[in-house]
């Protein structure tokens, strides 16, 4: 009875099979993972078996096919459900198993203690934001432990202070946003982690968070009901500073760039010219544009669980092909605005590239490059 | 003379009689005083149930009558007509809905027959207090305009013309022929479209009877059916015409196909638009160039814009199957070494010598491959189309010299404007809106206005002008009767009440009340007033009474009420 009970929970019955859904599937360029022919199976065939469908695993959510679907339906929800009947089955591949655990345990996927979280902020003058602040800085799970990432989060720390911003962190008290935890399809982890960084955030009067990553961003955005305070990805509120003229970019960076959009900043939450206005101000830069921008940019496969899950087919990766389509832009720098997509473009970029090849680069790097 | 009322109590078959004891609503309404007679019948609206109201009018002497039946939207209008035939005055009838509001509505008898004795009673109240009221009649100027100069509009020109009255036909651009004159052949025929138009308009402009204003827009539009006053403006010069009747016929414009970034449209030169691929068509003869360089793989991609919620745009456009049929055809007869690729979703060959067309394209070697494309990107100098074949289940990355989008059908950007202008409601797709699917296919909620071709929604030449042609006769009717009827519930101004401050003014949608600049009251233009009632309402000096729904009318059906 799965398959009618899916139909009826996501509205099945109005998809017209139109193949809009797989036919932009960046899976579907390298694995058998077919979402389309999954919502027909699961509208067709009562006893439709999903506990066999490994390729669930391979779907990294960015979300092409909910943006393209013309009925309005939401593919990526659908295999989200979909996954949540595997986890509820106790079918979970073990790698995604031990960053949920993590998560339960540490409030990070990253099986890192709790109580360094804010080690990376050691001997920066960061405040927490219990000491009061208007802006807070929601650090999130990568960039407070991954040593790369760790870059980003100093950089967006330098300009924040150059720009006078009063801001505060949450330290040890702040645990991951969920995101990652719901788009494995683990609906209850995700609420008990919405839950305890809703009473974390409901004591400190802010008037804004700003996020690193754009899956944090998404989630307080989209997936967080009654926040008292605006959200922003950091690429507009950065954007902002440079327009008003608190964030002088004086120094010259030399590079050519180009701009990897990320699926939950462009596709999801059209964040498509702030990122762009940073890179256009920083003074010496020549941006290039990659074919695939903004609607039709190709994702790094880093979302949806798959930071922790190779899929059916590790052996060819989208991230290797938009290094080598950044290599032959004749750009020297592949910037992004995610800790995922720096993370696997950066992987990819030195099997492509090799060592001193192109550099992958969030914005923010660049940004204080030109202080 | 005291008032004598007649009650007619309708079964509907078992529509009402199932449910309402219809022998007990009598028996009630027969004891109601001023009532001389009161009956119950199968169904009141037939020809003996008619004839039973008339024989009782003559031989009872009743002054009124009240129909207890189904809701006046259904057959006020027929019991009108009875009463007239047997000299009463038609607005002497009073309807009580124990139908739609009764006997529908409730399961039990106990609940719905003290229900329909209420609503008669009610009715009986509200008659007793009835009034004669006039039915008048305004002349009808015999001229029509017709806004647009396309196909619809030329058509519907000529038809009114041909029958022997004046038609102002007005067009916005310099030229006549609108999206017509930019097509090259005509589906399923194949029948070159230069010399077809050409001929329409030499008739059009030939024509005595038709006034050709090009280069010029309505501006403003006043009065009502029978005399309307348009304001045309060409330049900067005005101009009042007056016609008897309108005809709309104003077109609509393409899908921006750049609403869908992920096909590259803009980006690409390379990617074009199916009214692009016309021009590309015509203008090279028997060959077809891209850069210079004939395509060897030419790919056609259905429902750019259409049947997508994504962009707002649920409906099909009607035309796009078998224009994108028509135009892959065309490419295989010009390069018959190229590939020819249709990417579908549904084929929808639904018109006369539709399917058999669609049938000779696939024969010719046209490859229809079903799933509807995701995304373009650049492949060196060509282009990669990504899909699923969804008969395959796979996905698949096509290349191509050519990608020609089937943009579909929109609403003209400017038609917010036409409908505030023209009063024209528009349906949830954003077309002008005809009276009723079904049966009034081409008028308006504004009587004396019409609907011809795409302005009203998709479809193609041959179903434009057949709208256009039922838009031309249903735009004569008025005119050729000379006469037309006017209501004659209206409001009316008590000009002693009155203080002339406008509220009234501002809140008419018919634009029937002003102000009389010598006696400093409003006064009411009784042939655009609708009765709708809204400033009676409004008035803050109750200075206007709406007649047939007086306050007394409507305190006396209050009062038996409750």
């Amino acid at each position: 009875m799965e398959g009618q009970n899916l139909a009826q929970a996501y509205s099945l019955f109005e998809c017209i099979q139109c193949g809009r859904c797989t036919g932009g599937c960046p899976m579907s360029l390298k694995t058998r993972f077919n979402i389309r022919r999954l919502i027909y199976e699961a509208l067709v065939d009562e006893d439709m078996d999903l506990q066999s469908k490994e390729v669930l695993w391979d779907c990294t959510t960015c979300a092409t096919c909910t943006l393209r679907c013309p009925k309005g339906l939401d593919p990526t929800d659908i295999v989200i459900g979909m996954r949540s009947i595997l986890v509820d089955g106790g079918r979970i591949p073990p790698t995604i198993r031990d960053a949920l655990k993590s998560l339960a345990i540490r409030g990070n996927p990253l099986t890192m203690a709790r109580e360094e979280r804010a080690d990376w902020a050691e001997g920066l003058g960061v405040k927490e934001i219990s000491e009061g602040a208007k802006v807070l800085y929601f650090v999130g799970c990568s960039p407070s432990y991954d040593p790369r990432v760790q870059k980003v989060a100093k950089a967006l720390v330098q300009a924040f202070k150059k720009a006078d911003v009063d801001f505060g962190i949450l330290g040890n008290e702040e645990v991951c946003c969920g995101s990652e935890a719901r788009r494995v399809g683990e609906t209850g982890l995700f609420e008990m982690l919405r839950e305890m960084n809703l009473e974390t955030l409901g004591q400190y009067p802010m008037e804004l968070m700003v996020t690193i990553s754009p899956h944090c961003y998404n989630t307080f955005q989209n997936e967080y009901q009654g926040l008292d305070f605006k959200v922003q990805h950091y690429t507009q509120f950065v954007a902002g500073l440079i327009e008003e003229g608190k964030l002088p970019l004086s120094k010259e960076v030399e590079r050519v760039v180009t701009y990897q959009d990320p699926c939950f900043l462009g596709k999801q939450n059209k964040i498509f010219e702030e990122p762009r206005k940073i890179l256009e101000s920083i003074p010496g830069l020549e941006l290039r544009e990659l074919d695939r921008s903004r609607e039709r940019s190709l994702c790094c496969e880093g979302g949806g669980g798959r930071m922790w899950a190779e899929g059916t087919n590790p052996e060819e990766r989208l991230a290797h092909t938009r290094v080598q389509e950044a290599m032959d832009l004749g750009a020297e720098v592949l910037a992004t605005a995610c800790p995922f997509c720096l993370l696997t473009l950066e992987d990819a970029a030195k099997t492509v590239a090799g060592e001193d090849g192109l550099q992958v680069m969030d914005i923010m790097e660049l940004v204080v490059e030109a202080l | 003379m005291a008032p004598r009322i007649g009650v007619y109590i309708c079964h509907c078959g078992v529509n009402i009689a199932a449910t309402v004891d219809v022998e007990r609503v009598t028996r009630f309404a027969q004891g109601l005083p001023s009532v001389a007679i009161a009956r119950d019948y199968t169904y009141m609206c037939s020809d003996p149930g008619q004839a039973l109201i008339k024989e009782d009018i003559k031989e009872f002497g009743l002054t009124k009558v009240v129909v207890a039946s189904c809701s006046p939207m259904m057959h006020e209008p027929t019991f009108r007509g009875t009463i007239q035939e047997a000299g009463l005055n038609p607005y002497c009838l009073e309807m009580a809905n124990i139908r739609e509001q009764c006997s529908w509505v409730h399961e039990e008898e106990e609940e719905a027959t003290p229900k329909a004795i209420q609503l008669v009673a009610a009715a009986v109240g509200k008659a007793l207090l009835l009034e004669p009221l006039e039915e008048r009649r305004a002349d009808v100027t015999p001229t029509a305009l017709v806004i647009g100069g396309g196909i619809a509009g030329m058509q519907a020109s000529l038809d009114i013309a041909k029958a022997g009255f004046q038609v102002y036909l007005v067009e916005k651009e310099p030229r006549l022929g609108g999206h017509l004159a930019q097509l090259d052949k005509t589906f399923p025929t194949l029948e070159s479209v230069a010399p077809l138009l050409a001929e329409e308009i030499k008739e059009v402009e030939g024509h005595p009877n038709i006034d050709l204003l090009t280069s010029t827009e309505v501006v403003g539009l006043e009065g009502y059916i029978g005399n309307f006053k348009v304001i045309c403006r060409a330049a900067d010069v005005t101009r009042e015409l007056k016609v008897g009747t309108i005809v709309v016929a104003t077109g609509y414009d393409l899908f921006d196909a750049r609403l869908k970034p992920e096909y590259g449209y803009g980006v690409y030169g390379k990617v074009i638009t199916g009214l692009e691929f016309e021009r590309l068509a015509s203008s090279s003869g028997s060959r077809i160039w891209v850069k210079g360089k004939e395509p060897q793989d030419v790919v056609f991609i259905q429902c750019v814009g259409s049947r997508d919620k994504s962009v707002g745009q649920e409906y099909c456009s009607r035309i796009c199957c078998m224009y994108s049929a028509k135009q892959a055809l065309l490419v295989k007869e010009m390069l018959p070494q190229a590939r020819v690729t249709v990417l579908y979703m549904d084929v929808r060959a639904y018109g006369k010598g539709f399917e058999e067309f669609y049938d000779q394209v696939r024969a010719k070697g046209v490859i229809y491959r079903r799933g509807n494309p995701s995304e373009i990107y650049r492949k060196g100098e060509r282009l990669v189309i990504r899909a699923e074949d969804t008969l395959l289940g796979e996905a698949v990355q096509l290349e191509a010299d050519l990608v020609v989008l089937a943009t579909g059908i929109t609403p003209r950007r400017d038609s917010p404007k036409i409908a505030n202008l023209l009063k024209l409601p528009r349906s949830p797709d954003g077309f002008f809106m005809e009276a009723h699917p079904k049966l009034r296919p081409v008028d308006t909620v504004t009587r004396g206005i019409y609907l011809a071709g795409c302005c009203q929604g998709p479809k193609d030449i041959a179903d434009t002008v057949a709208q256009a042609k039922a838009a031309a006769a249903s735009a004569m009717i008025p005119l050729c009767q000379g006469q037309v009827k006017v209501e004659a519930v209206t409001s009316i101004i008590d000009e002693e009440l009155c203080s002339g401050c406008g509220i009234c003014a501002e809140i008419c949608v018919y634009d029937a009340l002003s102000l009389h600049e010598r006696k400093g009251v409003m006064t009411i233009n009784e042939v655009l007033c609708k009765g709708c009632g809204a400033c009676a309402a409004a008035c803050p000096s109750k200075a206007i009474e709406l007649s047939h729904f007086t306050p007394a009318q409507i305190l006396a059906q209050v009062d038996a009420l409750v």
